[in-house]
């Protein structure tokens, strides 16, 4: 019978291809802005396994790469604006582009902010064998000159990846086009070319180093959060406190389109909110390395938007934007 | 030696459990069907079923088994409407049209499909058995290839692909050219700024590999079969019945042998896939061999290079995956959000705290090549029936499959319309005498020389000498110019011995 089940669940899913369209949430779906295996990726893994139980379906993860998140923004903003089924999983770098332009004519009004995942922070990670041992050392040859040490991460130049290099550098008035900066295709490949040896230091998330933390291959100099993380990151200095104004905030969450009707909306910071209470989202969230931040609905949109003004802030400080 | 003797048996003992192996071979057998679909390939097959699979509450070493089957078979699956149709069957099975089409018109799609069946089978076997056996020592070398390496790695892939150059240079580096241009598209991950995007959202991050496959080759294959059948000059191909002889395998072995380590030692590098893997094995199979004026009319080497090369480079994608958690390639990375679906941590952890998902895994990618084997060479004759179905129903047919095949990758309506203009495109240049595989070719090796090209740069604040700075690069600038040097030394050594033996002979 069991096989059955199997062999037509296979042949179903062959003719399947496409997502379908409808007012109920029978199909829920997370669209992750990416490639797989990257931090969107991990953000919709959370609302698949975190929702289990508020839907009748398996939550579906789709990817849907493209100019860092514009594609997906344009998307929602031109056919699937609303589309009930599918939440959008986004960070602080999506709010970083819509702050400084990036998304084009979309920005943080034209979409539905949602629900949180959760929170994390920036790392200052090197190799195991790498001879700096903490972040000091590791400034002290950025102060000599920013241009001597090779810095690398998954983003491109202006990037929120490029950022944490630039706040860090800017912690101490240098110069943040001076540094050596190479941008590889994701955080998979910059994490290679790190333990490869062709860069230093590798800015990264603290929660993709969950993985990574017990072989005893890399080493996390400093968090980028305003005060010690709970463990298994309780070892970890945080920049602030070494004496670094540096704090790069990464908040995981979702929106949805614009128009999507109140009811299915509602419906979905429901789900979220009896997620939130459970001790079964606790842990998913700590087991995906990220730290509790639940936030959903109205107050959420609205924080959402709050941080985007702030970003704009920066990023003129940063001379990103004019 | 003895742990990966004791983990394959322990591996073997997950695998060969009558429910995992039924899903190896079920895997198996839907990732063919999947993979022969043009447009549709592993990715989407594996990223389709991954919640499926999931939902049907498998335990995480039977889920991740069945959908390594499902990658493995839509590898093989692949070379089916490559050859059958000129459409190819994703990504990586680009080069296998080359030769593997050209077959089949001249009446040799039997052979041609049990022929490539073989390849695939040995240049997924090479991998797996050098994947267990030096996995984790193959892992730790594929992330010392730096930046610099893979800009070496580009300057061969291009100079084993001047083989290319057929009987009009000046088109062939026009297409290579146009590929390029198409590679620019999209944000300069350097500078962070938008280059010819033309304030498109839909471009920002350049255009995906599969649209430009399947609108360049498979749309204007299409067009092409449209006119043909308009003009009436479509020739329907009869049944044919060839199979591949043992006398043909000897002719090949050499080749195959070739294709596979080609293709595993570029499938282990992360940033390299299936795609570069059968470009440069067909490029050096073209240099090394001694005649090779029937490259591009059917010419079994040409084949075999390809498809062994990239089923080899399928079984290497896994090893940076299995050992450092580091996905060597888009199906590779799902995979790996698999495992973390099922919270199990992929690296070098895996195989001391979840040894039955690790060593079930290898075992069953030993077991799947096998069954792969044994399904596609019985259903060769069934496979060579489709050319029969006749042309009206067969090209709206594909033209439906190769839609929703790029939508359910890419979920987004915008590159649909590319893939139509793409393939109007496409059909302009047929016209114009171009070969398209120069095109795709500029696109996959220009961009990937581009990104590694700036980021070595980036490395050694702009020092040109880090290009020659490692051994790994040295190296293959050798191969690079033993590629372009010693065919036409050949050459002129047989061009003048010809005139030796027969000096009388008109030129």
């Amino acid at each position: 019978m069991k096989l059955i089940h199997i062999a037509s669940a296979l042949a179903l899913s062959a003719v399947i291809g496409a997502p379908a369209f409808a007012q109920e949430i029978d199909r829920p779906e997370c669209v992750a802005p990416a490639k797989p295996g990257g931090g969107f990726d991990l953000t919709c893994r959370i609302a698949q396994q975190g929702l289990e139980k508020q839907f009748d379906g398996p939550m579906e993860v789709t990817f849907l790469p493209g100019g860092i998140g514009a594609v997906a923004i344009n998307l929602f903003n031109t056919t699937r604006t609303d589309d009930p089924n599918a939440i959008v999983a986004f960070s602080s770098g999506s709010l970083l582009n819509m702050a400084i332009g990036k998304y084009g004519q979309w920005g943080a009004d034209d979409v539905r902010f949602l629900a949180t995942a959760g929170t994390d922070y920036g790392a200052v990670i090197v190799r195991a064998d790498s001879p700096y041992q903490s972040l000091d050392d590791l400034m002290a040859d950025l102060e000599k000159d920013p241009g001597s040490v090779v810095m690398g991460a998954g983003g491109s130049v202006g990037s929120q990846d490029w950022m944490k290099a630039a706040i860090l550098l800017k912690s101490k008035e240098l110069d943040p086009r001076k540094m050596r900066y190479v941008a590889f295709d994701g955080g998979g490949d910059a994490i290679a070319g790190l333990l490869g040896g062709s860069i230093q230091v590798y800015f990264g998330d603290v929660g993709e180093m969950v993985s990574h933390l017990g072989t005893g291959e890399m080493r996390i100099l400093a968090a980028m959060s305003p005060e010690r993380l709970p463990a298994p990151f309780n070892d970890i200095a945080t920049a602030k406190e070494l004496g670094y104004d540096a704090e790069w905030p990464i908040v995981r969450g979702f929106y949805m389109g614009k128009d999507v009707p109140d009811a299915a909306y509602d419906k979905w910071v429901e789900a979220f909110n009896a997620a939130y209470g459970t001790e079964e989202w606790s842990k998913l969230v700590k087991d995906k390395g990220l730290l509790p931040l639940n936030l959903s609905g109205q107050e959420m949109d609205a924080d959402m938007k709050k941080r985007v003004e702030r970003m704009t802030g920066i990023a003129k400080e940063a001379g990103l934007i004019q | 030696m003895d742990a990966v003797f004791s983990g394959l048996a322990s591996g073997f003992a997950v695998a060969l459990d009558p429910f995992n192996l039924f899903l190896v071979l079920a895997g198996c057998f839907a990732g063919t069907l999947i993979g022969a679909l043009p447009g549709i390939g592993p990715i989407n097959g594996v990223a389709i079923l991954l919640p499926i699979a999931y939902g049907l509450g498998f335990k995480p070493e039977s889920a991740i088994i069945l959908l390594a089957g499902i990658y493995y078979g839509a590898e093989y699956g692949g070379r089916i409407s490559s050859i059958l149709l000129n459409v190819p069957g994703d990504a990586g099975a680009v080069m296998t049209t080359l030769d593997g089409n050209p077959m089949a018109r001249n009446g040799e799609a039997g052979k041609a499909l049990s022929l490539s069946a073989v390849a695939s089978f040995i240049g997924g076997t090479f991998a797996v058995i050098l994947m267990s056996f030096f996995g984790p020592a193959l892992a730790s070398y594929a992330i010392h290839f730096s930046p610099s390496d893979y800009v070496a790695l580009m300057v061969f892939a291009f100079a084993s692909l001047a083989s290319l150059v057929g009987s009009n240079p000046v088109k062939t580096l026009l297409g290579a050219v146009i590929g390029l241009m198409l590679a620019s598209i999209g944000i300069d991950a350097n500078t962070g700024v938008p280059r010819f995007t033309f304030g498109i959202p839909d471009i920002l991050a350049g255009i995906d590999f599969l649209v430009v496959v399947i609108g360049l080759f498979g749309m204007a294959e299409l067009i092409h079969l449209v006119e043909q059948q308009a003009a009436g000059t479509l020739k329907t191909l009869k049944i044919d019945k060839s199979f591949v002889t043992l006398k043909d395998l000897a002719f090949v072995k050499w080749t195959i042998l070739r294709g596979s380590v080609i293709g595993f030692f570029i499938g282990i590098l992360p940033g390299t896939g299936a795609s570069v893997a059968s470009a440069v094995a067909y490029g050096a199979e073209k240099r090394a061999a001694t005649d090779s004026s029937k490259f591009g009319e059917g010419d079994m080497r040409g084949l075999a290079a390809p498809e062994a090369a990239n089923n080899a480079s399928a079984g290497g994608a896994m090893v940076p995956m299995l050992t450092l958690g580091i996905p060597g390639s888009g199906t590779t990375a799902i995979l790996l959000g698999a495992l973390l679906l099922f919270n199990v941590t992929p690296g070098p952890l895996m195989f001391t705290q979840r040894p039955e998902i690790a060593w079930g895994l290898i075992a069953s990618m030993y077991i799947g090549n096998i069954a792969l084997l044994i399904i596609n060479l019985p259903l060769v004759g069934l496979f060579a029936r489709l050319l029969t179905i006749p042309q009206q129903f067969l090209t709206p047919l594909i033209a439906v499959l190769a839609f929703v095949g790029v939508y359910s990758v890419v979920s987004n309506p915008h590159d649909l319309y590319m893939i139509i203009a793409l393939g109007v495109f496409g059909w302009f240049l047929r016209k114009l005498q171009f070969s398209l595989a120069p095109v795709i070719l500029g696109f996959v090796l220009g961009g990937l020389f581009e990104d590694n090209l700036r980021r070595a740069l980036s490395i050694s604040a702009g020092d040109w000498t880090i290009l020659l700075s490692s051994w790994n690069s040295i190296a293959l600038y050798g191969l690079a110019l033993l590629v372009v040097v010693v065919p036409i030394v050949l050459g002129r050594r047989k061009r003048n011995r010809a005139e030796d033996e027969a000096p009388k002979a008109p030129a």
